[in-house]
């Protein structure tokens, strides 16, 4: 698009159509005279920006115009900018590439909070546009004003407030590579009305000035050295992943160090995909709801090799009693997480795929120095007699309702294997990291930081848009599809058929599950009467937004069901799973305890029992 | 808890101090002192910050310091290798009976007598906090109507300047 197609700016006279000798394009680079809203699209464009996803409203008008001409940008009209903002998230991690969002001033930019915080504490890379009051009328309450830059200054990686159109190409190229390198993040854009219709010179590429930010990729290499000592001499090493690797791509890499050392893996809640869960060194997921042999191999362990992981408070548990006997090696591109709640031993500061990948050539040269080799058999016949006596599984509900952990393993196992899941945050999103295999990274998509309620719809949405040959699921719970399911008007006009199965308990599950283990089973405000009184009533719900309805109440109704919404590929479909409401997540770390006192199903502690 | 005077070397822009101040306050971490001023490079500005933590802290706040896009460079300065100075104005109650005792006080500390009247006279010292602390000890007696006070400013001693790297 280097030939000036542009519309006349508000205001301006129509220029004549072009007469049968069009002029020449400008050469790339040359500058040439455009709006601020042009130069908005046009750098979109340049930047390989695909899908915006946004709502129009006074102040962002004017980038409306020319992106209606747009061939490059695909504009979805999203039904709450919420929406738009969860969907350019749910974009970026299936695609890995920067999702887009767009929003008016004022009340269109603070319902992007939400998101922004979302994909702030889960580092994905986000680029926020939202229009401004005219520069005249910034401070003086106008209306739809709102100080956007500032109330989003905690929960960005970096805002801009552009005071001039000519700023427009840099702000945006400056935006996206900000978003997209170092440790990802979401990246705020706020132009007034009037810089986007005041005319300006834009050229591209424009002169990136960030003098401040040097992120480190390429790793110290006498850390990696020191690494891989401790590593080769290691007699209880964990390999501790998190959603750094999947960020990074370090999946290959990661492979290659696994089954090089023999070293056990575990996979965070945002790093499910990052290692194969059919591979028998993984260990499945550790923390508040990890598996028993995850939790306790890091527990016993001598060393932690974490990679591109943060030391949560949902994977530490108390962090005074967190791997007691643990030396630490820690990987991450922020420097700022190593030593941040857990001392590091070895730090190290790169991108994991580069950082993984010299492991693997130095643990080797280490481990071919090294006298004799450690022995990590017994550290296995360890894990392995608690993988084998813990093992993941599920009871029936006794009062004969259908079980939601089935559902969703169901669902698992009936789908194919390169199908994308996104979950909301509660009960079934835990079940859904349990009891779904998954085996590929960017397949598995939730909200880990923040836990944002809500988040599953929308996600699935902008990962569908970002990877549309891809069966998209999103696994939801009751409440949390009521929070954001409008968007499903959005997927059922704009062609996106995803597939919701709605994981009905009646309850907010989990606040439930916490009233009945840690406050005597006073229910206070969790029954949402989805159950009782079926309002609302969600397969008429999804036919009154254009998709089809389902419904499964009983086991044998389960396969069938999501048989029939794989068929169905016109248009989105939601199942409503009616399950029981007494089914629990375990196993579960009790809020404020160690990691030691992990409880297998209610009242069984094996770590804490056995103790020598 | 000990005391840490950190330099910090920004972009002059829009917003950045508010980036500092929030970083401090929603990381849970207390400011003493803060000054900002331009540098001798013209896009560049520099603040003095100083915080009481331990160094565990320290390395934290240095390194979510660090995190802020427009934070160039960040150079702690130790108090054994660096000329720390903040500037003190103060208006002492000093009438004609007790003015030359508080003239005495005010030599003393090698401060100055800025302006006067029958009632008080205004003092402009500077100096480190714990030479300004010493100072009002001194002058408390006559009865302080007024203080007000900057943030500290620092350098390291010697030739080396911390600016002149920051910069290419």
């Amino acid at each position: 698009m280097t030939s000036a197609t542009s519309r006349p700016a508000p205001g301006e006279p129509p220029s004549p159509r072009p007469g049968p000798r069009p002029k020449p394009a400008p050469p790339s680079g040359a500058p040439i005279r455009v709006t601020g809203a042009q130069a908005l699209v046009r750098s979109l464009e340049a930047v390989g920006c695909e899908v915006v996803f946004g709502i129009p409203g006074g102040t962002i008008l004017p980038a409306y115009d020319p992106l209606l001409d747009s061939t490059k940008v695909r504009h979805i009209l999203v039904r709450h900018e919420q929406g738009a903002g969860h969907a350019a998230t749910g974009y970026a991690q299936a695609t890995g590439k920067v999702g887009v969002c767009m929003a008016t001033s004022g009340p269109g930019a603070t319902n992007l909070v939400t998101p922004l915080a979302d994909a702030n504490m889960d580092s994905v890379p986000v680029v926020a546009i939202t229009g401004q009051q005219s520069r005249p009328l910034i401070g003086t309450d106008a209306f739809q004003e709102a100080d956007i830059c500032g109330i989003t200054m905690p929960i960005t990686k970096h805002n801009f407030l552009v005071t001039d159109a000519a700023d427009i190409p840099r702000a945006i190229a400056e935006a996206f590579h900000l978003a997209s390198t170092g440790r990802p993040g979401p990246v705020l854009v706020d132009i007034p009305k009037d810089v986007l219709q005041e005319m300006t010179s834009y050229s591209w590429p424009p002169e990136l000035r960030l003098p401040g930010y040097r992120p480190t990729t390429r790793p110290h290499g006498k850390q990696v050295r020191e690494a891989a000592k401790l590593i080769a001499a290691a007699r209880r090493p964990v390999l501790y992943v998190g959603g750094g690797v999947i960020k990074a791509e370090a999946s290959p890499e990661l492979l290659e160090l696994a089954e090089s050392t023999g070293i056990p893996v575990v996979t965070t809640l945002m790093a499910r995909g990052a290692f194969p869960d059919s591979h028998p060194q993984h260990l499945g997921m550790p923390g508040m709801h990890g598996t028993v042999s995850a939790v306790a191999a890091m527990q016993k362990s001598d060393l932690l090799i974490a990679l591109g992981a943060r030391f949560d408070d949902r994977v530490t548990g108390k962090l005074s009693t967190f791997a007691p006997d643990a030396q630490v090696v820690h990987a991450d591109i922020d420097p700022a997480e190593i030593s941040k709640n857990r001392r590091a031993d070895v730090p190290i500061v790169g991108d994991c795929k580069e950082i993984i990948g010299e492991l693997v050539d130095a643990v080797r040269v280490e481990k071919e120095n090294a006298a004799r080799a450690v022995d990590l058999t017994p550290w296995w016949a360890q894990i392995n007699a608690l993988r084998e006596t813990f093992p993941l599984g599920y009871d029936w509900p006794e009062d004969g309702t259908l079980s939601p952990q089935y559902v969703i393993e169901r669902i698992g196992v009936l789908t194919p294997a390169d199908t994308l899941f996104t979950a909301g945050v509660g009960q079934h999103q835990m079940w859904a990291a349990q009891f779904v295999k998954y085996e590929t990274p960017r397949t598995w998509i939730n909200s880990g930081g923040l836990g944002t309620m809500g988040y599953a719809v929308p996600a699935a949405m902008g990962a569908k848009a970002g990877v549309p040959d891809v069966q998209v699921w999103a696994i939801d719970g009751d409440g949390c599809f009521q929070m954001t399911n409008q968007e499903l008007a959005t997927c059922a006009i704009e062609g996106i058929p995803i597939k919701v199965a709605v994981i009905n308990n009646g309850n907010l599950g989990m606040v439930r599950q916490w009233q009945t283990l840690f406050y005597g089973e006073r229910y206070s405000s969790t029954d949402l009467g989805t159950h009782k009184h079926r309002i609302p009533d969600f397969k008429l719900l999804a036919e009154a937004y254009g998709c089809a309805g389902l419904r499964a109440e009983s086991r044998d109704e389960v396969d069938a069901v999501i048989q029939k919404a794989m068929e169905i590929n016109d248009r989105p479909v939601v199942i409503d799973f009616v399950v029981g409401k007494d089914a629990q997540v375990w196993p579960m770390v009790g809020p404020g305890t160690g990691n030691s006192e992990i409880m297998a199903a209610r009242g069984i502690r094996p770590l804490f029992d056995e103790d020598e | 808890m000990t005391r840490h005077t950190l330099s910090v070397l920004v972009e002059d822009k829009p917003g950045v101090l508010a980036r500092v101040a929030g970083l401090f306050s929603r990381r849970g971490f207390n400011i003493e002192s803060l000054a900002v001023g331009r540098t001798e490079h013209p896009d560049i500005s520099r603040m003095t910050i100083v915080v009481s933590v331990d160094e565990l802290p320290l390395e934290q706040v240095t390194k979510q310091l660090n995190k802020l896009i427009n934070v160039i460079k960040i150079v702690e300065l130790e108090p054994a290798a660096s000329v720390q100075r903040q500037l003190l104005l103060v208006k002492v109650r000093a009438d004609a009976t007790v003015r030359s005792q508080v003239l005495e006080t005010v030599q003393l500390f090698r401060a100055k007598v800025v302006d006067v009247s029958p009632e008080a006279v205004t003092v402009e010292a500077t100096g480190t906090s714990e030479k300004l602390d010493a100072l009002l000890r001194m002058l408390e007696p006559y009865g302080l109507r007024e203080i007000v006070q900057s943030g500290m400013v620092a350098i390291g001693r010697g030739a080396r300047s911390i600016t002149a790297t920051a910069v290419r």
